[in-house]
């Protein structure tokens, strides 16, 4: 691709040129930088997570390998599966929250850039906590749902499953925090004219996402609250001689863990349902089902825990209840995949990268979603639970649908965040690898998993039908190591390298595609003024969004004085030099996060035997916590 | 909008609410979940464990030694009205904070003057919910020497468990409205400064909510 040097990224690093540096990153509390730190280190834990699945995948390749001991494989596939879910398509999701949702909304920031910046920073030193054990080989060893009372001391003695108990507390702590700054951000700083139902569709998704957050969060949090006491101080919550509830951690965890699924996929369907309509030069077809689809697949989220359960014997009643409810959640993804296909059709399709990979999406994810349905059912899940059916079907929904929208999504903003565009030729080897790698690692399990291989066992012997299958998982498991690593060659050069991008590259008709690419520190010179749901094709393309409601200028309640009709701006100037305020740069929440990591991790030191030691690091980072607080707190924002 | 126009940092907002009163209640909807994971829990055990002491029965071990019920129901009654009372001096608090500027009537008695101030309401507040922690701490340790502690058997894991998540979050609450009184005697809260004892009132209330949930609960439903 040729490189042409752009005037407006010129500068951009003019603009730029007095943040750069380690201690602007620390302290930073723009969102689209918080955005890019949270892209960058969730992709490394993607990583992190991809090299634990090759080890995996390689001890698997055939019948009674010796590759990693059974110990290691425990560790291996409990951290894969912690990695993936809460250190890497969380925070990918959590990176577009933060550099899209206040630009589609046309605000300059999020409601509070501080608990931003604090969110971000607890999730790194959180991922740290919990990865860094496996470099020592005592990382946690008990499954990514971490079933209790095997994780007690009884059953798990060692300092592994301290790790993760209160790494992912401290996850939760992060989530948590950004879900009340989002909530806040979407209901209270949408620009003028912008409805509810005129968000974009990944701000929708991602709203929905912020309730399931706060909603299912506590529970994890108790869950592991009970375990930690269990664990550090001889509470009996898991324990079975003294009349606990075998059950009770399994019923928390998937109050929790269900809605989770839903966080790990509603992002993704976002994304692909700003690709779609782009690449498709049409309105999304029926974006209020859409909406009422999110809101619904949100809700009945919480009604379905108990179908992770079927096996453990909960009698008629509830297996039927949890089924039928099951099988209810089918009805609004199934319209979801049929609007994706409606807004496809008869529209002029461009069939660039991000679009390859939404479409990829709405394949993979339906069969994916398939499979769902016939383990709801509780009689066909008995014979596929904890067999590699389940395994595959999983993944057709975490990778097959959430991973295909993210890379969706990143070659669709690519180009918004950086100024330039994603190598289209690259871009297409990696799609290809990655979908047939994809395909081949995982389909062949629903095969092993029908014929019975069970999941997390570390090897197998031979002839039991399951070698060819195995083998080929294990292959389909490289093809993704050279797709991803076509992927990482390809982000790190098209950074300085790619073909040069404007404002609005693909055509697309929402507010962040109507400032400068990358946007500049204050986002919006004037905060624009909505009248629809595709501002940007009113602007240029009028015809297109003909047939869709709008509100006329005039008619609104301007109550901003900033406020101006939707236009393009091509300029790009400093804050200053506008008059806009904007929030101070503070290391405060790196601090405080930093201090109250510490106080979690500060339990671990009871392992050593000294009280005293564990009391005086715990007790000390909370007072630099509350400290810090204070004085973040009581400083002014901007 | 017109109550904020005076604030130091005006910003615009969709719905002319303060960005911080929103995540308050976000933030109390989340807690719901977490009181209610507790709860639950609580009650499933409730009746499960196999060695005393019990919260409503006596208990006799195998020593032949007699553990009477545990709860000390009229006591805790008492800590359950001072609680409710600092709500209604929160309540008070923030009614002196929003008046702070509009002058006395002429002739205002003892009574009216005691209303306007904001400092009383809000140390009596803290006062009020130290009172209750005070409660909270002589039950605990009553019921350490009674022979029940987290570790005795699972009625000690959820009890402890669930009115000492209760208790810090009144503790929280306790710093929280003594950082208030000092803003109050450093620079004097006033008008513009609603939302910020707002927020705060909102969190007391709610812990004060989620305890009458617990006593029913815990306490009084045998």
């Amino acid at each position: 691709m040729a490189t042409i040097a752009a005037p407006s990224l010129a500068s951009a690093g003019d603009a730029y040129a007095e943040n750069s540096g380690i201690w602007s990153w620390i302290t930073t509390v723009d969102h689209k930088r918080i955005g890019t730190l949270y892209l960058w280190t969730a992709l490394f834990f993607f990583l992190v997570g991809g090299f634990e699945a090759v080890l995996i995948r390689t001890q698997l390749a055939q019948p009674n390998m010796g590759f990693v001991s059974a110990d290691t494989y425990n560790q291996l596939f409990t951290m894969h599966g912690t990695t993936m879910v809460f250190l890497a398509i969380m925070p990918l999701s959590a990176a577009f929250f933060n550099y899209l949702i206040p630009l589609q909304l046309g605000a300059r920031d999020v409601a509070f850039p501080r608990l931003n910046a604090f969110s971000y920073w607890v999730y790194l030193f959180g991922g740290i906590f919990i990865t860094v054990p496996i470099l020592f080989k005592v990382a946690p060893d008990g499954g990514w749902f971490g079933y209790a009372p095997l994780t007690t001391t009884q059953f798990s003695a060692g300092i592994n499953i301290d790790f993760w108990v209160l790494g992912l507390q401290i996850l939760g702590v992060s989530s948590l925090a950004a879900a009340f700054n989002f909530i806040t951000t979407v209901i209270n700083m949408r620009a003028p004219g912008m409805t509810l139902m005129r968000m974009p569709m990944f701000t929708w998704m991602s709203f929905v996402v912020q309730f399931l957050v706060i909603l299912a969060f506590p529970v994890i949090t108790i869950a592991l609250f009970f375990l930690m006491m269990d664990r550090f101080f001889g509470t009996q919550f898991y324990a079975i001689a003294a009349g606990a509830d075998p059950l009770l951690w399994q019923h928390l965890f998937w109050v929790f863990g269900h809605p989770e699924v839903y966080i790990l996929i509603l992002p993704a369907f976002g994304l692909v349902s700003e690709v779609l309509p782009t690449f498709s030069k049409k309105p999304l077809f029926g974006y209020n089902v859409m909406v009422y689809s999110g809101i619904m697949i949100g809700t009945l989220g919480f009604g379905v825990w108990a179908h992770h359960m079927f096996a453990v014997g909960m009698g008629a009643v509830a297996d039927s209840i949890f089924s039928l409810m099951t099988m209810l959640i089918a009805i609004p993804t199934g319209v979801k995949i049929f609007n994706w296909i409606a807004t496809m059709w008869s529209g002029e399709i461009r069939f660039t990268v991000p679009m390859k990979f939404a479409i990829a999406l709405i394949g993979m994810f339906t069969i994916g979603g398939i499979s769902g349905v016939m383990h709801s059912s509780p009689p066909a899940d008995l014979q596929q639970t904890d067999s590699y059916f389940i395994v595959a079907h999983f993944h057709y929904v975490l990778f097959g649908g959430s991973i295909m929208g993210i890379f969706a999504g990143i070659y669709f903003y690519f180009p918004k965040m950086t100024g330039r565009f994603l190598d289209t030729t690259l871009g297409n080897w990696h799609f290809w690898l990655n979908f047939i790698g994809f395909n081949l690692a995982f389909f062949p399990m629903h095969f092993s998993g029908l014929l019975g291989m069970p999941r997390r066992i570390y090897t197998y012997d031979a002839g039991q039908g399951w070698d060819l299958f195995n083998l080929t998982s294990t292959i389909g498991t490289y093809i993704l190591v050279v797709a991803t690593s076509i992927f990482v060659w390809n982000f790190l050069r098209s950074r300085t390298r790619g073909a040069v991008a404007g404002n609005d590259p693909w055509g697309a008709a929402t507010l962040e595609w109507s400032i400068p690419s990358p946007p500049p520190e204050y986002n919006f010179a004037q905060i624009p003024e909505v009248t629809s749901r595709y501002p940007l094709w009113d602007l240029k393309d009028p015809a297109k969004t003909a047939g869709i409601e709008h509100s006329h200028a005039d008619a609104m309640t301007i109550t901003d004085a900033h406020a101006v009709p939707m236009h393009e701006e091509t300029e790009r100037h400093t804050a200053k030099s506008l008059g806009i305020p904007m929030p101070f740069p503070t290391a405060k929440p790196f601090f405080t996060a930093l201090a109250m990591c510490a106080m979690i991790g500060g339990l671990l030191v009871m392992r050593t035997g000294n009280m005293g030691l564990a009391l005086a690091v715990m007790i000390g980072s909370a007072a630099l916590m509350v400290g810090g607080l204070y004085s973040w707190l009581t400083s002014p924002l901007e | 909008m017109s109550s904020h126009a005076d604030t130091a940092h005006h910003h615009y907002t969709t719905t002319g609410l303060e960005h911080r009163k929103l995540a308050i209640w976000a933030f109390i909807g989340s807690e719901c979940m977490l009181f209610a994971s507790l709860i639950s829990t609580y009650l499933i055990y409730k009746g499960r464990s196999i060695v005393g002491p019990f919260p409503h029965t006596e208990w006799v071990n195998e020593a032949g030694q007699v553990f009477k019920p545990i709860l000390d129901i009229p006591v805790t009654s008492a800590s359950t009205f001072v609680l409710l009372m600092s709500s209604l001096a929160m309540v008070l608090a923030l009614q002196a904070v929003q008046l702070k500027d509009t002058p006395l009537p002429a002739g205002a008695n003892w009574w009216t003057r005691i209303q306007r101030s904001s400092q009383t309401w809000l140390l009596a507040t803290a006062l009020l919910g130290m009172t209750f922690l005070g409660f909270q701490a002589y039950e605990f340790t009553s019921f350490v020497h009674e022979g029940l502690t987290i570790k005795t058997n699972l009625f000690g894991s959820t009890f402890f468990t669930l009115t000492g998540f209760h208790g810090a979050h009144v503790t929280a609450g306790v710093l929280w409205l003594f950082t208030l009184l000092w803003i109050d005697r450093t620079r004097g809260l006033g008008p513009k400064d609603e939302l910020i004892v707002d927020i705060a009132a909102l969190y007391w209330h709610f812990v004060d909510v989620v305890w009458i949930a617990i006593f029913t609960l815990v306490y009084l439903i045998q």
